[in-house]
């Protein structure tokens, strides 16, 4: 819409590339530029954070305990005196881990779900339509409380629940897409130059499904971190003394009525922006992948 | 009227096949299991007699599918169990403290529409302004925010900080004794026996959690309101209606407001849904006594029976809402019925 009144620029023509575009979204939006860089952060914590933090996250010190954040301990110590910053930067790993290996589950599971029913349809099609119907019909942190309840309580059954709730959302993307691509003139030219239904489907089709996905992935990122943290704060998954954001704002929750900020804060703070960051970068994306949808 | 009956019996019809739905998944939730499922009802400190007393009053030894006949009947009779930690059964326990879940819940929702809706109409008559990107900013942080961490922060400012806010234990001060049971909502209970003190009191306890839980769903709501105005006032109608020469006030809330508040309306379900989990997490953080509370002590145990009738209870009443919700659209659409 604003471009239309746009001076012309040198770089103009280059917009109809796609890294064009990506440059222009980005120099529109600087927002999202923002959005990488903290991407960038939570990555780089996540790989070198654990060998670069000042302190040993697990060790304790009775005689530094509780103390407010200073120049040692940036972060303060916690009740046992270990090191919220070193806690903090050593839990990205782990929590980035389990949003990330969920939403690949969902990703995968929701994809084959989905691209066999928009393919086929039929009752395959009406079984998990049914399938999605009832597992959306669940709040869906409550389903996943009763998932980790009935598989147990362990970090894997964790990333397990998060898939399972996620995987609607997925399967209905790559069914919607899947279906009205089915009989278009190129999935047709493809069977009659003798590609099998399967080759069609995942050369030939479900490529055009991943624009939509990969948004959908950014904005689901953001929210399997809070699904797993809020799993964790109550008392599921992750056990203590592991460092992890959620768990670390439960300990610290039972200071806070007398004055320890700190120890529920910091991590508190690096799971917003985390999540802030995921869901930044899906608009972001959102606006790359598809212009209309802008909001 | 007759469409508009037709199509809300039309959609209580297909809320069945949902609840059925739902009724077979917490069945199979509670039953294959890795692992044996009478050991998870009699709880950890269970020796092998009990165990198999347990196996044999669930029906265990018996096929799936008349497993879960027996487990209609029970669900029929209202029997999810007993719960191991408080010795009652669980449908008591569940019902005695679902009023206070709704009560958060429900006055959360009110407050959070109340404040997003107009939020989400400026947004949407200032395109462009700096009113609208700090509404982008504060909507996508918003979202990003988890519960419990705005709980705490909450609790913080107002309890330790300003000292304000009553301690965040529960539903009413120690120095207050409970409203006389009428519908087990505090506040309509207390106004109901005219005590205004216990009111205030329990308004008081009331209003940090459902600050956090309406913080929650401010965002979701206030961005489809902006949206969906935007897109209200970017038609057909009201070009003509603007084109006609009416009012700015008419044309905004007489006509925009009015269309763009039936998507409004839809997105609230999944907004339901958030909700519904996090207040889970908020009942945690104030040591509110709902069934999300519950289902957390339970869950700690390992108290089986307590978590999938909380699990099964969660999902009938969002069930419910969601019918709720449609009903209201059909109320409100002045589409149906105009052929």
């Amino acid at each position: 819409m604003t471009n239309t009144t746009a001076p012309d620029r040198p770089g103009r023509q280059k917009r109809d590339t796609t890294l064009g575009h990506i440059a222009y979204v980005l120099r529109e939006n600087p927002v999202t530029l923002v959005a990488f860089a903290m991407l960038g952060f939570f990555l780089g914590s996540a790989i070198f954070g654990p060998s670069l933090v000042p302190f040993d996250p697990l060790a304790t010190n009775a005689a530094r305990a509780l103390e407010p954040p200073s120049w040692d301990h940036w972060f303060g110590t916690d009740n046992l005196g270990r090191d919220v910053f070193s806690r903090v930067v050593v839990a990205t790993r782990l929590d980035l881990t389990i949003s990330v290996a969920a939403v690949a589950l969902s990703f995968v599971t929701g994809s084959i779900l989905g691209s066999v029913a928009g393919y086929w349809g039929g009752w395959i099609d009406a079984v998990l339509n049914r399938f999605l119907d009832t597992i959306m019909a669940f709040p869906l942190f409550v389903l996943a409380m009763g998932v980790v309840a009935a598989l147990g309580n362990t970090i894997e059954n964790i990333i397990y629940a998060t898939a399972i709730i996620n995987v609607p959302f997925y399967a209905r993307v790559v069914r919607a897409e899947v279906n009205i691509r089915r009989n278009a003139g190129f999935a047709q030219a493809a069977k009659l130059a003798g590609n099998s239904d399967l080759r069609i489907l995942a050369v030939h089709i479900f490529p055009n499904a991943l624009p939509p996905m990969m948004v959908q992935v950014s904005l689901n990122l953001g929210w399997a971190i809070l699904n797993a943290a809020g799993l964790s704060f109550i008392g599921l998954g992750v056990r203590p003394p592991t460092p992890e954001w959620g768990i670390m704002v439960a300990e610290g929750a039972n200071f806070i009525v007398s004055g320890e900020w700190w120890l529920a804060l910091f991590p508190g703070l690096w799971l917003m922006l985390a999540v802030f960051t995921f869901n930044l970068m899906g608009d972001g994306l959102r606006d790359i992948v598809d212009p209309r949808k802008r909001s | 009227m007759n469409a508009r009956l037709k199509m809300i019996l039309g959609r209580v019809a297909q809320a069945i096949p949902v609840i059925a739905g739902v009724v077979v998944i917490s069945f199979l939730l509670t039953r294959a299991l890795p692992g044996d499922p009478a050991a998870y009802f009699a709880g950890p400190a269970a020796d092998e007699a009990s165990i198999a007393e347990i196996r044999e009053a669930l029906g265990l030894d018996k096929p799936l599918i008349e497993q879960f006949f027996f487990y209609l009947g029970d669900l029929s009779r209202g029997d999810l169990g007993t719960a191991l930690s408080t010795g009652q059964p669980v449908i008591a326990d569940l019902a005695g403290r679902l009023p206070a879940s709704l009560e958060l819940t429900l006055f959360a929702l009110t407050l959070s529409c109340a404040i997003a809706i107009p939020l989400g109409v400026l947004a949407a008559t200032r395109p462009g302004t700096w009113i609208d990107h700090l509404f982008r900013v504060l909507v996508t942080a918003g979202v990003s925010m988890p519960t419990f961490f705005t709980g705490i922060v909450l609790i913080y400012v107002f309890y330790y900080l300003l000292g304000i806010a009553p301690s965040p234990l529960g539903r009413l001060d120690f120095l207050f004794l409970s409203p006389p049971h009428v519908t087990g909502f505090y506040l309509i209970d207390a106004a109901i026996d005219r005590d205004f003190e216990t009111w205030l009191g329990a308004l008081k306890q009331l209003i940090l959690p459902a600050a956090t839980l309406a913080l929650f769903t401010l965002a979701p709501i206030a961005r489809m309101t902006r949206a969906a105005m935007l897109q209200a006032l970017s038609s057909d109608f009201i070009r003509t209606a603007r084109a006609a020469g009416l009012g700015r006030r008419k044309v905004l809330y007489g006509y925009a407001f009015r269309n763009a508040l039936l998507p409004v309306i839809t997105t609230l379900g999944m907004v339901f849904s958030f909700t519904l989990g996090a207040n889970v997490l908020v009942e945690k953080v104030f040591a509110w006594p709902g069934i999300g509370s519950y289902a957390v002590e339970a869950l700690v145990v390992s108290d089986y029976a307590a978590v999938q009738g909380f699990v099964l209870a969660m999902a009938l009443l969002f069930v419910l809402l969601n019918l709720i919700i449609d009903i209201a659209y059909a109320l409100i659409d002045p589409r149906i019925g105009l052929n």
